[in-house]
């Protein structure tokens, strides 16, 4: 059995919010909306309406980065000030606290942005190839929706698109 | 009178025509400006050379005068960096949308004053080639940097502060240069589809997008704060006489955002002329800004007169004798003008007609920027004019050699945005598609509000609408 992915291209998101949630309920056999990604120009929170919750791991890294930083920054401070002890300290602290928490605290926020970067190019799936069904119009003004689907799926998801005024349907057969 | 900050029917294809086409015909007056930017710089560099080939004689720098017109303008640079990513961080995340048709040039803005800050300490250190001596590496080459000074502090801010905000620059950007690398042919199909970094815009794309933006924008609003506040930790934390306050990280703060502010204004009135964008940056919201920056002068303005009365009344000789020496010594001439630039003549903002008048909001930005360089060079020059030992007290006239470096850090500073707004989209097109849909819901969802009202039909209509694409 042929494995397909197929993208509609809507005029506006409401035909395109409708056609998924119809696509949820209508229930196309062994088809559900996990398989669904929605192509916009803009952001939607909304479909997570119909599309359900689906969660950012982004913080999580920006945590580990941030702690990391805080770490990464006090130990650097004070391993470069450890060397100092062949110099005379004139009776102040070899590693001084109040002056390093500035210091750490830049190295905090420093690891904090570039691991929140780093986790947004993983977590979003940048740096990949676009396939071919990507249309040039999505960054304009229309709407796409995307999946993959079996044989028998691609013609009841046809007549939904064309039930919900699709301007163009493409099609691609995945090996 | 136009009192929208958008009009909300322009078309989503409209938006993409308009911002794109500025990067390939902007009028005759852009490459007025970039002749004059190039002009200025040059100036910049024969001076340099000159300063390089016979020491820093012809800078004046000398003792008591060992920083000066060079550390005051490394100031005025970093504070002028502080709005763009400072304000774009805060207004995002109150949710104003006003600042969406803005906030790319504001952010620019930060990026490369900070570049042409970080010009300062190495032209002031006159030995180029030791410049990687103030870098704080672990002392294996017996250098010892003395991790207590605010001097290594203000490196490591600085780093932070620009790597952050050219990220968050370059983060915000994406899905533009995605549009840009649809629309673009040639060398710039090239540059956008590698920059743009594979985007297509699918439901994972923006949501860890957006996530991602606030997180940085979270990390931005401290930053900011901290990183201008230990600039002022450079001065407030040495015992002169002038400089030791309390109030100077506030005090840095508020100039910081005050000039940036300013900065704001004056570039998008060029903007707007340059590439005919008055569909975006419009009156209304070049209103708001104004009357953001009439708040900020006020609060430095306040600053101000704290500082002056807790010297005043704090009986401190050497410290009284700096501010006399503002007051009424040689270098009164640019106090008065920077308290008449800083404290007065924002005043002009108050006035909504004069805010919706287009050449005098250039102007005064202009002159408001003008107090706040003279600010920083308020704080630098009198007190090491007037140092705890009147022997020592010396007053120095900058010169023309310092005077040409000053002036062609605008020209590097300009040249670097022109180039920017010329090659990348200056107005966000994503960000605009967003304000005019969100606002269109809106205002559908308040008509269907008074129309159900109105048929007695109290339930709210409230419900989501979505729609409204490429309307």
């Amino acid at each position: 059995m042929a494995k397909h992915r197929i993208m509609g291209l809507f005029r506006d998101f409401e035909e395109a919010f409708n056609a998924i949630a119809e696509l949820r309920d209508r229930r196309v056999p062994g088809l559900g909306v996990d398989d669904v990604t929605l192509i916009s120009p803009i952001e939607h929170p909304e479909i997570e309406e119909v599309l359900g919750e689906r969660p950012s791991h982004v913080p999580k890294f920006t945590l580990c980065g941030a702690l990391f930083g805080m770490t990464f920054g006090f130990l650097f401070l004070s391993s470069a000030q450890a060397t100092f002890l062949v110099q005379p300290q004139g009776g102040k602290p070899v590693v001084p606290l109040p002056t390093n928490i500035v210091l750490t605290y830049e190295m905090l926020i420093l690891f904090g942005v570039l691991f929140t970067v780093i986790s947004f190019i993983i977590t979003a799936r940048l740096l990949r190839k676009r396939n071919s069904l990507y249309s040039e119009n999505v960054s304009v003004d229309q709407v796409g929706i995307e999946m993959s689907l079996n044989d028998n799926q691609l013609e009841p998801v046809k007549q939904l698109f064309k039930r919900h005024k699709v301007l163009e349907i493409r099609e691609e057969v995945l090996r | 009178m136009q009192t929208k900050d958008i009009n909300e029917d322009i078309k989503w294809a409209q938006i993409n025509k308009d911002v794109l086409r500025s990067m390939e015909n902007p009028r005759i007056g852009y490459w007025i400006a970039v002749g004059c930017c190039i002009a200025m710089l040059a100036c910049a560099v024969t001076a340099e050379i000159y300063q390089y080939s016979t020491g820093m004689g012809p800078a004046n720098l000398n003792w008591p005068h060992m920083w000066d017109i060079y550390i005051a303008t490394f100031i005025f640079w970093i504070g002028m960096s502080h709005s763009g990513t400072l304000l774009s961080a805060i207004l995002h995340i109150i949710r104003s949308d006003w600042r969406k048709p803005i906030y790319r040039f504001a952010e620019a803005m930060t990026t490369f004053s900070l570049m042409t800050a970080g010009l300062f300490p190495v032209i002031h250190a006159g030995r180029l080639w030791n410049i990687y001596w103030t870098l704080p590496y672990v002392s294996d080459r017996g250098i010892w940097p003395n991790f207590r000074s605010p001097l290594i502090w203000d490196a490591f801010a600085v780093f932070t502060y620009l790597t952050s905000s050219a990220l968050f620059l370059f983060i915000g950007m994406i899905p533009d240069l995605a549009i840009c690398r649809d629309n673009a042919r040639g060398w710039r199909k090239k540059l956008y589809t590698a920059l743009s970094l594979g985007w297509r815009g699918d439901d994972r794309q923006w949501r860890n997008f957006r996530k991602t933006y606030l997180l940085m924008a979270c990390f931005l609003i401290p930053l900011a704060v901290s990183v201008h506040s230990i600039v002022s930790s450079d001065f407030a934390m040495s015992i002169q006489p002038g400089w030791h306050v309390t109030t100077f990280p506030p005090y840095f703060v508020a100039g910081a955002l005050y000039s940036g502010c300013a900065a704001i204004i004056t570039l998008f009135i060029c903007l707007r002329y340059f590439f005919r964008f008055e569909e975006y940056m419009t009156i209304p919201i070049l209103e708001k800004t104004c009357k953001l920056t009439f708040a900020i002068a006020m609060v430095w303005t306040y600053l101000n007169l704290i500082e002056f009365a807790s010297v005043w009344y704090g009986h401190n000789y050497a410290d009284k004798e700096v501010l006399l020496g503002k007051f009424y010594g040689p270098y009164s001439p640019f106090f008065w003008a920077m308290m008449f630039f800083g404290s007065v003549l924002p005043f002009t903002l108050a006035f909504e007609k004069l805010r919706r008048h287009i050449p005098t909001m250039f102007v005064v930005s202009l002159l408001l920027n003008v107090g706040m360089w003279l600010e920083r060079y308020m704080i630098v020059s009198p007190t090491l004019a007037y140092g705890y030992h009147p022997m020592a007290w010396d007053i120095m006239y900058p010169s023309m050699v310092q005077w040409a470096i000053v002036f062609g850090s605008f020209g590097w500073f300009g040249l670097l945005f022109l180039v920017f707004v010329k090659i990348f989209p200056s107005v966000s097109m994503y960000e605009v598609k967003e304000m005019v849909y969100h606002r269109r819901r809106l205002a559908r969802d308040e008509q269907a509000h008074v129309f159900h009202r109105r048929t007695g039909d109290h339930q709210s209509s409230g419900t989501a609408t979505p729609g409204l694409e490429g309307a």
